[in-house]
C-alpha cells in the first residue's frame, strides 16, 4: 500500500499549481481550469485519509465535492460566455466595473 | 518500496508534469489537454488507494464532462494565444505565493506524517456497494441538496447563457 505523505506530497503540489494558475492567469476560463486543479488536491487528500483510515466516509465527500465543481463549471462558464458577449474579453483583470 | 508505490511514483510524477503544464501552457487548448492528462492520472491514482467508484466517477465526470465544457467555453470565446496575452502582471508575485504555498504544506505535511516514520496501511478496499451502502444510509440528506444544487445550477446557467430577446 501507499504510505500516506506521498500523496500529500502529490495533493500539496496539484494545490500550489492551482494557487499559481489563479494568481497569474489572465483568462478567465484559464482560472476556472486552475480551480479545477485545487478542488482535484482536496479531493486526493479526502481519498487518502480514507484509505488510511479505513474509512468510507473520506469517498463520499469526494464525491460531493465532484458534484459542487461540476455545477461550479457549468455556471462559471456561463458566466464567462455572457462576459464574452457584454465586453468582448475574457480577461479577469479588464473586468473591474465593481472594483472599488 | 512496493510494487503500488512505484506504479504511484510514476502517475504522481506524470500527473505533477501536467499539473504545471497547465498553468504554463501558451495555448488554451493545449492547457485543457494537459487538464486531461492531470486528471486520468488523479483517477489512476484514486484507483491504486482502492477508491475504485470514486476513479470511474473522476474519469466519467471531469474527463468526459467537464474538459469538454472547458473546451466549448473556450471555442465560444476567442482565446489568444501566447504568454503576455494569457498570463497577467502579477505572474512573479503568484510564482511565488505558489512555490510559498507548496513549501509550507511539504513542511507541515513532514512535520505531521514523517516519511521515514509512516507505515503503509493495509490495502482498504471498497466496492462500490459500500460507497452506496453508506451514501444512501448516512448521507442521504446532503445527496438531496446537492441533486437541488445540480438543478439549480442547470437552470441557472440556461437562464445565464440565454441570449435576451427583448433586449436587442
Amino acid at each position: 500500500m501507499i504510505r500516506l505523505p506521498f500523496v500529500l506530497f502529490f495533493a500539496a503540489l496539484l494545490f500550489s499549481a492551482g494557487v499559481y494558475g489563479v494568481l497569474a492567469r489572465r483568462n478567465a476560463v484559464m482560472v476556472l481550469m486552475a480551480i479545477e486543479l485545487m478542488l482535484n488536491a482536496v479531493n486526493v487528500n479526502l481519498v487518502a485519509f480514507g484509505s488510511q483510515l479505513q474509512d468510507v466516509t473520506g469517498q463520499i465527500f469526494a464525491l460531493f465535492v465532484i458534484a459542487v465543481a461540476a455545477a461550479e463549471v457549468g455556471i462559471g462558464l456561463a458566466i464567462v460566455i455572457l462576459l464574452y458577449r457584454n465586453r468582448e474579453s475574457i480577461n479577469v483583470d479588464e473586468v473591474n466595473l465593481l472594483k472599488w | 518500496m512496493s510494487a503500488q508505490e512505484y506504479a504511484f511514483v510514476v502517475l504522481a510524477v506524470v500527473g505533477s508534469v501536467s499539473a504545471i503544464s497547465v498553468v504554463l501552457a501558451r495555448n488554451v487548448v493545449h492547457a485543457a489537454l494537459y487538464l486531461v492528462i492531470t486528471l486520468l492520472s488523479v483517477g489512476g491514482v484514486y484507483l491504486l488507494l482502492g477508491a475504485e467508484f470514486v476513479a470511474w466517477v473522476q474519469i466519467l465526470i471531469y474527463v468526459g464532462a467537464i474538459v469538454i465544457l472547458f473546451l466549448f467555453g473556450l471555442m465560444l470565446t476567442k482565446a489568444p494565444i501566447g504568454r503576455d496575452m494569457l498570463d497577467n502582471q502579477n505572474r512573479w508575485i503568484g510564482g511565488i505565493v505558489g512555490f510559498g504555498v507548496f513549501l509550507g504544506l511539504v513542511f507541515l505535511i513532514q512535520d505531521a506524517f514523517r516519511v521515514q516514520d509512516s507505515v503503509a496501511a493495509s490495502t482498504f478496499r471498497t466496492t462500490t456497494a459500500d460507497v452506496g451502502v453508506s451514501l444512501f444510509r448516512d448521507y442521504v440528506l446532503p445527496f438531496e441538496a446537492v441533486s437541488f444544487l445540480l438543478l439549480a445550477a442547470l437552470i441557472g446557467a440556461v437562464v445565464l447563457a440565454r441570449k435576451d430577446a427583448e433586449a436587442k
